[in-house]
């Protein structure tokens, strides 16, 4: 590695101050599970890092009943598929938080960090967008809050400035009769990065059997993480049924625009976005009909 | 930038490093504190050879930097053994001979004292998944699986 200034601030304001007077050529060092391969191996020189482990404001989890959840940016993949509140009421981001990498890489890697990485494979990332999440960032000029899929910008490019720094994640309250879930195709059973992965999160009416509410997300399928908005509104009024199913998820196939690379062909790549449509889709209902 | 002090724990003493600060944990450990159980395999992340405990939580330590590890308790496999006795994990290890070359080993290990820690009765998948970080070249892992369940039954 390249020799780099290192700075630890103590709090946000602090750590943006620093990222604004030291100019470009920094970088944030959340988990550091990306960045550090990076730094060892592909190339990348920051000139100075400014490491978040000293700002205690950016850990930890709440939820409320009414508002829903608060995820700071700092807090790690096993805080967060560990606890139990986040367990019972959004198990699409533990499935998503479990996947990622290794237990070793799960107890340093932060939810802000695989979000503000923006790989188009993103295990944590399809759940927070289907769950309509936004995403609090702070810079110089103050706090301002925008959804989560307008963070993504390309392969490894968000939408924040140089000096802002993502501090929050909040998560709507769940609707009530709804589910989630989360399926990725990986050839081998751990420690790999998705061919393609499919969120799905969808409401049913009172009587269990119509679609009220619908968002699909797709993974690795896509220069950013992609609503497959066309897959969306096959459900959204049908009745819940695997007839349903099957049309979004040939909508969905369709919504995806893979490349063909070494790790699958565009066409296999739409071919598994049909398939774990199918399956998340119908794990998602049976969730529902079993009252979770 | 220069050299400085950081300060670490490691396995309850107390050290001060004089080290650039892009020094990572796992060199920091072996070269400037001495504990050399710790390996080194792929040094990105992937192998699980450097794993140490950081508060307890088993992490890579090629991709902490000195400084991300100031103000935690580490533990490396120097530090299981208590008293001139060996960590039953380390002595399962032994009696089932769960290595061949044995330098994955040291992270196999604290990776498997993790899972009994907080799962001392695991299913064999349990203990498949918690040494999914940890790659062996040698041994196939039947071994590794045996004795890590012949420490949780004893």
């Amino acid at each position: 590695m390249h020799r780099f200034d290192y700075y630890t601030p103590s709090t946000v304001a602090e750590a943006v101050d620093l990222l604004r007077s030291k100019g470009a050529g920094g970088k944030i060092f959340a988990g550091g599970t990306d960045l550090m391969p990076a730094m060892k191996e592909r190339g990348r020189h920051p000139k100075y890092v400014v490491s978040l482990k000293n700002i205690t404001d950016l850990k930890g989890i709440s939820f409320d009943a009414a508002s829903g959840l608060r995820l700071k940016a700092g807090t790690k993949m096993s805080a967060i598929h560990q606890n139990a509140t986040v367990q019972q009421h959004y198990p699409v981001i533990v499935q998503g938080a479990k996947l990622i990498g290794s237990l070793q890489t799960q107890n340093l890697a932060t939810i802000g960090g695989n979000v503000c990485n923006a790989a188009p494979s993103a295990d944590a990332v399809p759940a927070l967008v289907v769950l309509d999440a936004t995403a609090t960032v702070q810079g110089p000029g103050g706090t301002r809050s925008l959804p989560i899929t307008e963070v993504f910008k390309g392969p490894g490019q968000v939408s924040l400035a140089a000096d802002e720094l993502m501090t929050e994640i909040q998560v709507p309250a769940p609707l009530p009769r709804s589910a989630g879930y989360y399926l990725r195709h990986v050839p081998r059973k751990e420690l790999d990065i998705a061919i393609a992965g499919v969120g799905v999160y969808v409401q049913l009416d009172e009587a269990k059997q119509t679609f009220t509410h619908a968002r699909i997300c797709l993974c690795a399928v896509a220069p950013t993480p992609l609503r497959a908005t066309g897959a969306e509104a096959a459900l959204l009024g049908q009745p819940a049924t695997a007839d349903t199913i099957a049309k979004a998820a040939t909508a969905a196939a369709a919504d995806a625009r893979p490349i063909s690379d070494q790790r699958g062909s565009a066409d296999f790549r739409r071919l598994l976005v049909n398939a774990l449509t199918v399956k998340t889709l119908t794990a998602a209902l049976d969730m529902i009909r079993a009252g979770r | 930038m220069a050299k400085r002090t950081f300060a670490l724990n490691v396995n309850g003493g107390s050290y001060e490093v004089f080290v650039e600060p892009n020094k990572c944990l796992h060199d920091t450990i072996r070269e400037d504190i001495g504990f050399t159980g710790t390996k080194e395999g792929c040094g990105t992340g992937d192998c699980g050879a450097c794993t140490v405990w950081v508060d307890g939580a088993p992490v890579t330590s090629c991709l902490v930097i000195v400084g991300e590890a100031e103000g935690t308790a580490i533990t490396t496999i120097e530090g299981l053994a208590k008293d001139g006795t060996l960590h039953p994990v380390q002595q399962a290890f032994v009696e089932h001979h769960g290595m061949q070359c044995g330098y994955c080993i040291p992270g196999m290990i604290m990776s498997s004292a993790a899972l009994l820690r907080d799962n001392p009765h695991p299913s064999d998948d349990e203990v498949r998944h918690a040494i999914a970080g940890n790659l062996c070249r040698c041994t196939g892992y039947t071994k590794i699986v045996e004795a890590i369940q012949s420490a949780a039954k004893a």
